[in-house]
């Protein structure tokens, strides 16, 4: 295990040290001592790693990740895997705003809750939080699923896309254009493998949740609307 | 882009830490904000004496010439003057008169408030802040947007007894609130929107609101981004507009209440490990009151 404490490496040293990596290295198991909170912790990986974060991260941890497994163990800051493409990241405590924005890819598991924007603008990554999320989460959401144990906040799912939006608990308001949807086959058992693949293996029925999504309406050309252009 | 801390202790054993621990947390919010920086200490204090912290040049000779009962205490460009309750009028008309450059910059029992530009380090070093105690802190770094890199346009601002405000956002509405605001009695020392914040509260205050009602009646008023940071005499408050557009993470332990722009602020604060870290949801008012 590579072992590097930011009490006397920089950070910039850490993260070039971790682009470097090529795909095929041995060093797979990296653990970072002392992050106090630092921004852009293990940014841009693109390596099969495991990149252990020693207490809480700043602002976008672990974004633009692929392939590498970012493990938070502490709470995360502002964007954390804003704009990962594949991978894993995982927080295990809570996650600030705008967790994964903009995400393309990959598995990002919240412990604890995130705030306000998590998913805003997602487009393709699976998010699931354990605790509750925040206001205006998954904003212009296009793709993706984003699986809340916990409760949303106001106007979940504003002017959302094609994303699927699974909330176990309560939802505070649906943003415009977002309506529930009937849980069918294929999301029960989407939703039943992200519960997996964040280790929650059968102890959550997916029976529990609701599913939100677009109703399709704010997006598409309606010839009714022509007037408006 | 603004930095933010605050720390309310609530075990006396840290009150003579408070200084040392709030200049910390204060230069690591250099980054966002290098152009000036200013803090508030709620320090020792009677209900008999009034403290008044003024600013400028020529301090020397200002507590000997305000008369026997007048102590003043000179810290750089600061100097905090303390004096019986009952000459109050009298002190402020001395000041008006004889010594108009000089800015009061906060008024109260215990508090003392200092601001002055140039990098947050460097500021608190130049009062001395790591040598002070008290019960309460609050501090800010400021990278200006709506008005001028001045000593003015410092924060925290104080517009009420033992008040005081800081402030990270922007305020739309600043110029119609202080419309009102003036009709009801508060003068203004800059055009700073965040003076206008803390002149609403004094206001609020002032007609029987508690703290954790002003800042309700703030949510109604208030148009535009803001996360602000609040103290009174006893009291310490945290609130953050229902975008939570501005950042903010708080910790709670047994022994204080901590808050900073980002976490990294709060890093070396004792027991930090085992603090109960949150941010503080948007458009509620998150309060403590000493006992």
């Amino acid at each position: 295990m590579q072992v590097v404490d930011l009490a006397e490496t920089r950070l910039r040293d850490l993260n070039a040290r971790l682009h470097a990596l090529s795909a095929d290295t041995n060093e797979t198991l990296w653990r970072v001592e002392n992050p106090n909170g630092q921004h852009a912790l293990a940014v841009g990986l693109d390596a099969p790693i495991t990149v252990e974060i020693a207490g809480h991260a700043g602002y976008y941890c672990a974004s633009m990740n692929m392939q590498a497994t970012v493990i938070v163990e502490g709470n995360a800051g502002v964007g954390v895997a804003e704009n990962m493409m594949s991978g894993l990241v995982h927080v295990k405590g809570d996650a600030s705003q705008s967790a994964g924005a903009t995400a393309h890819g990959g598995l990002l598991v919240i412990d604890g809750s995130a705030s306000a924007r998590c998913g805003i603008s997602m487009k393709g990554v699976d998010i699931v939080v354990k605790g509750s999320i925040g206001p205006m989460s998954a904003f212009m959401a296009q793709a993706g699923a984003l699986v809340v144990l916990g409760d949303a906040g106001e106007a979940l799912g504003d002017s959302i896309y094609e994303a699927r939006l699974y909330v176990r608990g309560d939802v505070k308001s649906l943003g415009a254009d977002c309506v529930e949807k009937t849980m069918r086959e294929e999301h029960r058992s989407e939703l039943r493998q992200l519960l997996d693949a964040a280790g929650l293996d059968g102890s959550v029925s997916v029976d529990a949740f609701k599913r939100y999504g677009s109703a399709r309406q704010l997006y598409n050309f309606h010839v009714d609307n022509a007037a408006a252009y | 882009m603004c930095g933010i801390v605050g720390l309310f202790l609530k075990d006396p054993e840290l009150e003579p830490q408070l200084g040392s621990l709030l200049a910390g947390m204060l230069e690591v919010m250099s980054d966002r904000g290098p152009d000036s920086a200013g803090f508030a200490v709620y320090g020792e204090g009677t209900s008999e004496r009034l403290k008044l912290t003024v600013r400028g040049v020529r301090l020397d000779e200002v507590a000997e010439a305000l008369g026997p009962e007048v102590e003043g205490r000179l810290r750089d460009t600061h100097l905090v003057l303390s004096f019986p309750r009952a000459s109050e009028a009298e002190v402020r008309a001395w000041l008006a008169v004889e010594r108009p450059d000089l800015a009061v910059t906060g008024a109260g029992e215990r508090i003392e408030i200092y601001k002055d530009v140039g990098l947050p380090a460097a500021v608190a070093r130049r009062f001395d802040l790591p040598g002070m105690s008290g019960t309460h802190g609050i501090g800010h770094t400021r990278m200006a947007t709506e008005s001028a890199v001045t000593v003015d346009g410092a924060h925290p601002f104080s517009t009420g007894a033992d008040q005081c405000l800081v402030h990270n956002g922007s305020l739309s509405n600043h110029r119609s609130l202080r419309r009102v605001l003036e009709p009801a009695g508060m003068t203004f020392t800059s055009d700073n929107d965040s003076e206008v914040a803390a002149a609403y509260l004094s206001v609020r205050m002032r007609e029987g609101a508690s703290l954790p009602e002003a800042l309700e009646a703030g949510l109604k008023d208030f148009d535009g981004f803001y996360t602000l940071v609040v103290g009174s005499r006893d009291g310490f408050a945290v609130m953050r507009d229902p975008v939570s557009c501005k950042p903010a993470v708080m910790a709670e332990t047994d022994r204080y209440v901590a808050f900073g722009s980002e976490y990294r602020a709060l890093v070396d604060l004792p027991g930090i490990e085992a603090a109960r870290v949150f941010e503080p949801e948007p458009a509620r008012v998150y309060a403590w009151e000493r006992r």
